[in-house]
């Protein structure tokens, strides 16, 4: 309330201003190329290869200055180990029987999961009975059914497997169906809308908008089938006529081949690396992070 | 517009005859403690070539009301007829544009959202539906950017992909639940403008929820006022002499408070 301002105005009042804008063409170039440093740190694999190697020498040097390789044997000595029993195929071998068994009892625990989570959206009944399934066996350890297992199936592979089925099988449904529950509102009146229901809403609305929910239980039922199958192979060694990863290292502690037990674990990590870098990676790529449903 | 045939909805009547009557419908929802009623015995006539709106302040049922058109829901008394058969269930003849963004599948581009009703639903002949779906989307001015996926576009193209989705499918009736509400005020209004040269070209159906009286009277053929808690009719008033030209006009001004008045008790005018 100035005598400066007239009556009604709010504030100060100021000259107004207006400017013709400058063309683009005018302008030029308004971007900046990228420098080669940043352009190399752009790369996921690099800064990650980046990491591991920071890891090698840490465990080099560690190693070294303890100096005891029947404890820690170093990084070198590792490879070293890895490296001769890769060349004599007893660490491939070993690895390819673990593999197969491991492919086996994640593929059958992925079926279970799509029919029991399929089940369950459509259902009420269905949701009780994976609600409940869920929440009494996911605590459970695998490894505490391996006995019954051993009981029911023999010492062979059919128990592996069940104990792997057991422990993907409940990370993944459940998973899946926290990813079916969260799918929104308006995406599912949208498949409603075009006369979808049952099985087709299921396959051409829930999967594929949940799929950042499944793929991360895919991720971690695949960690689980690892842990679950090393864990029981070291608890009953040879299954069938071949030995597996799990197995190799058992030998290798008896033996006091402390490298080899280093190399053992090793290949297991090499072998997960690969499986998140390659495969999880390109899955990743091509949908979630093709669709906007994950950044980074 | 999309038909290949010269008429452009398949089983179109002549403008003006009745295609959805709405006969005292009373909608009731559950909380988790409470039944809601949403609209009490409301009853209303959608003619053909109609841009019908459904206005009113939030808790008037207009949603619930489009719901239940869509067939998303059933009335606890009354009932819908679209050309006269009893609306029980979702489907094509009605395409819904919502007023979320995420209402476009984001695992496919926009040329895949455009034909996937079309797929799914079989209306259509499997080789026409790629061409059509192409015809649709540079209707709305989305010509260049088929083979997108939605994340990259911003909200107003999201909205064109959904209403060149909808309009692909030539339904009986275009459903929509304030489809521009999420926009900013410059982008509300280029798509109210292109909306309205769509229905010059098109004549589709139209069923429209808005709160926002300026977008009724712009928009709107005809209009419902309904007040709140529950939903009842308070007036349904022909508004086909107005459009954003006659914005500001001493007559477009007198219409918007006899409806704040109809609405708020009031003569004040509306802030919309």
């Amino acid at each position: 309330m100035t005598d400066l301002a007239p009556t009604g105005a709010r504030g100060i009042a100021r000259p107004d201003i207006e400017r013709t804008t400058t063309d683009v063409s005018e302008i030029g170039d308004i971007s900046r190329p990228i420098g080669f440093w940043e352009g190399v740190f752009a790369i996921t694999a690099v800064r990650r290869a980046l990491v591991l190697v920071a890891l090698a020498i840490v465990w080099e040097v560690y190693a070294r200055t303890l100096s005891n390789p029947l404890m820690f044997p170093s990084f070198s000595d590792t490879l070293v180990a890895w490296w001769s029993d890769v060349a004599s195929g007893r660490l491939p071998s070993a690895a390819i029987t673990s593999l197969q068994v491991l492919l086996i009892g994640y593929g059958t625990a992925i079926a279970i999961s799509a029919v029991m989570t399929t089940l369950a959206v459509a259902t009420r009944i269905g949701t009780d009975i994976l609600a409940t399934l869920t929440a009494m066996f996911n605590p459970l350890p695998a490894i505490a059914i391996l006995p019954l297992a051993l009981l029911w199936f023999g010492l062979g592979t059919t128990s592996i497997v069940f104990v792997i089925v057991h422990s993907v099988l409940w990370a993944v449904s459940l998973n899946t169906f926290t990813g079916f529950l969260s799918v929104s509102q308006t995406q599912r009146m949208a498949g409603r809308n075009y006369g979808l229901g049952g099985l087709r809403m299921v396959v051409f609305i829930l999967i594929p908008a949940a799929f950042p929910s499944i793929l991360a239980g895919l991720k971690i039922g695949w960690a689980f089938a690892w842990r679950t199958l090393i864990a029981a192979e070291l608890v009953f060694g040879v299954s069938g006529n071949a030995a597996g990863l799990g197995w190799y290292i058992f030998e290798a502690r008896n033996a006091l081949e402390t490298a080899s037990v280093f190399a053992g674990l090793l290949t297991v990590i090499l072998i997960g690396l690969a499986v998140e870098g390659l495969v999880f990676r390109t899955i990743e790529t091509m949908t979630v992070r093709k669709w906007g449903m994950q950044n980074h | 517009m999309l038909a290949v045939r010269p008429n452009p909805l398949p089983a179109a009547g002549p403008a003006g005859a009745t295609l959805l009557s709405v006969n005292g419908v009373t909608l009731q929802y559950k909380t988790r403690d409470r039944l809601v009623t949403a609209t009490y015995r409301v009853s209303f006539d959608v003619a053909r070539e109609d841009r019908f709106i459904l206005l009113g302040p939030s808790g008037c049922g207009k949603s619930t009301l489009l719901k239940c058109v869509a067939g998303f829901m059933t009335p606890t008394e009354g009932d819908m007829r679209l050309e006269g058969r009893i609306i029980d269930r979702p489907g094509p003849d009605r395409m819904m544009v919502f007023q979320e963004f995420d209402q476009l599948m984001p695992w496919m581009t926009v040329i895949e959202n455009v034909m996937f009703p079309m797929r799914r639903t079989g209306r259509f002949p499997g080789s026409e539906i790629r061409d059509r779906a192409r015809r649709a989307t540079e209707k709305v001015g989305l010509g260049r950017f088929q083979d997108v996926h939605p994340h990259q576009l911003s909200g107003g193209m999201k909205q064109r992909v959904a209403i060149a989705r909808a309009l692909a499918m030539e339904p009986q009736i275009l459903l929509m639940d304030e489809p521009f509400a999420a926009l900013d005020a410059l982008t509300r209004r280029r798509m109210q403008e292109e909306l309205l040269q769509l229905w010059d070209d098109v004549r589709f159906t139209l069923l429209f929820v808005t709160h926002s009286i300026e977008e009724a009277i712009i928009l709107g053929s005809r209009i419902l006022v309904l007040t709140p808690h529950p939903g009842q009719v308070r007036a349904e008033l022909d508004a086909t002499a107005y459009s954003h030209e006659h914005q500001g006009d001493a007559d477009f001004m007198a219409f918007t408070r006899k409806i704040n008045g109809m609405l708020f008790g009031t003569e004040e005018t509306a802030h919309d």
